[in-house]
């Protein structure tokens, strides 16, 4: 990983590098490549379909969609191992199909269902789900990554060989939350991978109209932090390559990164964002025509038979067959009762049995 | 039976659950090697190791998050914050993390985490240093908030504090961590959400939290020297989870209260209760219920006048005084 400048990684000669040749790569089988392109797909297609009922008025509030950047997700989460832990930020689909949550679960909780994942009282924007180490879905940009650095404590503090991988957008950075995040795990020498997604845009704002500095990832290095972009944010391949060795880097020496991933965001910041003010349409275009991730990595695959046309068109029609149920298992699903307001609130209110204060919690 | 002050006393609630459960873990600024600002920690260091006692950076927004998510994963971080004010440099953490994460969750997360640290003023600090946000606190949903008056109940609230699943706020006094009473050796725990009832009387009800409890017990006596007027001593200790049920017993036995805080008039505990009272024992009433609080302006620096902006002894006894004409 290199640690000073940019000019120096360019050294190491940046063209011969090829990301089908790292060892993480080399050993994959042919179902795991293919798993990792289906997996890509149907966060596209459960996306769109998201799209459509929020179009519908099925959605409240905010959808921040994830197409354009699913290589990060998929490629992060293949590499985590069973003690590895994931925290994100507002645009969560896409990391919580990686980790496996069902589209069920996840749509009916967009139309704030009793079925979502948090029973609709999260919403889009705060999927969560413990039991497979993903702990949101957060709303406020930057909020989550203090969080992500305290998962990391906890795990060295249990001494267990696990590392977080705690995610934010390319607009976080200039929060003061980050950076204190960054002092404390470079001080304490905590094993958590700050990765930042950078699509170009904080909302409706440019990178070069927000962030001062060459890049956002080598702010690390003033943590003495190690540090490293990626350019081909949509080759999964690569993502894993990089995001693995962070997280070697992490389980094996207990030390933090922080990795910059170039992507783009097909939609605007949110669906409510008209996406015409700040960037052109031709911009949208070139990216989807060239660094499409589903489409490079289905033409790689294709090229090596792996995939055959007849198996993309498969897999395309069952991630969209999937996506269509889970609109349909929300929209059958009830909504949260009135009762249901009160109850998440407080750990003891849920297991009275096991109350030891007194006394309202509650006020009308 | 021991005397110590309250500083022991948080000092030994917070040696005990150490001993007692691998998962707790000190942390804030300077309450290692330094011994606490306040010495509220002292020798904690030394007898537990730095893994147990952690000195962070000034840094509230970073380490209280970092306790936020460590809380997540199954720790019991007990934070302190040197001064309670600066919670606000944490806010988002405390309030939109601890606060919400249960919630947004649908239940599958819990937060067990104590913040604690003086909220007080009195001490000519200016405002910055001086807020008292209990008020503030207890209005999130999620949040529980203590406020201890004396020392006996500092330890048992703190570790009911610290064993509770819940994110708990701990609003301690620096005037108060000198002051001793009886405290028992070893464990008791006094359960959030339970009021004392301080002092016993059947003029009127004096209700209130934090060290004005300690100048309301002072008024009573006065007002038992000087008129043999019987005022009753309610302390709530815990503002969420609320006693209702002490306080309305107490209102109902004397028919008249006086709440005092050291909070500002606006929105206050104070405000809340009076609001319950009057719509839960508005017929016992015999008079408008009235408050004691800090005059109405950020703290003052001057020395003398800051003790005026204060509630006072005085200030207690006449507006006692007042309720009973």
């Amino acid at each position: 990983m290199s640690k000073k400048s940019p000019s120096k990684k360019a050294e190491v000669a940046v063209s011969d590098y090829d990301a089908r040749l790292a060892p993480i790569n080399v050993k994959l089988g042919q179902d795991e490549k293919i798993q990792l392109y289906r997996d890509m797909v149907r966060i596209r297609r459960f996306e769109e379909r998201c799209l459509r009922s929020y179009q519908q008025g099925k959605i409240g509030g905010f959808l921040h969609l994830y197409i354009g950047q699913e290589s990060i997700a998929v490629g992060c989460v293949s590499v985590m191992g069973d003690n590895d832990h994931i925290i994100t930020a507002y645009r969560d689909h896409g990391h919580g199909l990686a980790v496996g949550m069902g589209m069920n679960e996840m749509m009916a909780e967009n139309y704030g269902k009793y079925t979502g994942c948090s029973k609709g009282k999260g919403g889009s924007m705060h999927y969560f789900d413990p039991s497979r180490n993903f702990w949101g879905g957060h709303g406020i940009v930057g909020g989550q990554i203090p969080l992500g650095t305290g998962i990391a404590y906890a795990l060295k503090y249990k001494g267990i060989k696990g590392a977080c991988l705690a995610f934010m957008g390319d607009g976080a950075v200039n929060q003061g939350a980050v950076h204190e995040s960054y002092n404390l795990a470079a001080l304490w020498s905590l094993p958590v991978v700050f990765v930042i997604e950078n699509n170009g845009y904080s909302m409706g704002t440019s990178q070069a109209r927000s962030s001062a500095g060459p890049s956002l990832a080598e702010r690390a290095a003033g943590y003495d932090m190690n540090w490293e972009i990626l350019e081909n944010g949509h080759d999964v391949l690569e993502v894993r390559d990089k995001v693995s060795q962070a997280l070697k880097l992490a389980h094996e020496k207990s030390l933090p990164s922080v990795l910059e991933i170039r992507t783009y965001r097909y939609r605007g910041h949110s669906v409510a964002d008209p996406d015409t003010t700040y960037r052109d349409k031709q911009e949208i275009e070139e990216y989807k025509r060239t660094k499409d991730p589903l489409m490079v990595f289905q033409n790689a695959l294709l090229a090596e038979k792996t995939l055959t046309d007849d198996l993309v068109r498969k897999i395309d029609e069952e991630a969209r067959a999937e996506a269509e149920n889970s609109a349909q298992f929300a929209e059958a699903s009830p909504y949260p009762t009135v009762e249901d307001i009160k109850k998440d609130v407080y750990w003891e209110i849920d297991n009275p049995a096991d109350r030891k204060s007194q006394g309202a919690l509650f006020f009308d | 039976m021991p005397v110590i002050s309250y500083r022991e006393a948080l000092r030994a609630a917070m040696s005990e659950e150490i001993e007692r459960d691998p998962n707790v873990v000190i942390m804030g600024e300077e309450v290692a090697q330094f011994n606490g600002a306040y010495k509220v920690t002292e020798g904690l260091l030394a007898k537990y190791g730095p893994k147990r006692i952690v000195d962070t950076p000034i840094s509230e927004a970073g380490f209280i998050g970092m306790g936020v998510g460590a809380a997540m994963l199954g720790l019991r971080p007990v934070m302190e914050l040197m001064f309670f004010s600066f919670y606000s440099v944490a806010f988002d953490q405390i309030f939109n993390n601890a606060a919400n994460i249960r919630y947004m969750s649908g239940g599958l997360i819990s937060c067990p985490i104590v913040l604690r640290g003086p909220a007080n003023g009195g001490t000519n600090v200016g405002a910055t240093h001086s807020h008292t946000p209990e008020s503030i606190a207890a209005y999130h949903p999620g949040i529980k908030v203590v406020v201890p008056s004396n020392a006996y109940d500092a330890k048992g609230l703190m570790k009911s504090a610290i064993r509770d699943n819940d994110p708990v706020l701990f609003m301690e006094n620096t005037i108060l961590y000198g002051e001793t009473c009886e405290v028992p050796e070893g464990e008791y725990l006094v359960p959030l959400g339970s009021a004392k009832v301080m002092r016993e009387g059947k003029h009127l009800s004096i209700i209130g939290h934090g060290r004005p409890i300690q100048l309301a017990l002072k008024a009573a006596d006065l007002l038992k020297e000087k008129h043999q007027i019987d005022a009753e001593v309610v302390d709530l200790r815990s503002i969420r989870p609320l006693d209702e049920e002490t306080i309305l017993n107490s209102v109902r036995k004397t028919n008249r209260v006086l709440y005092v805080e050291e909070a500002k008039p606006f929105c206050s505990v104070g405000a809340m209760v009076a609001c319950i009272i009057q719509e839960k024992a508005f017929d016992y009433l015999d008079a408008p219920v009235k408050r004691i609080t800090s005059l109405d302006a950020p703290a003052i620096y001057s020395p003398p006048l800051e003790k005026i902006q204060l509630p006072t002894v005085d200030r207690i006894f006449q507006a006692a005084l007042d309720v009973l004409k």
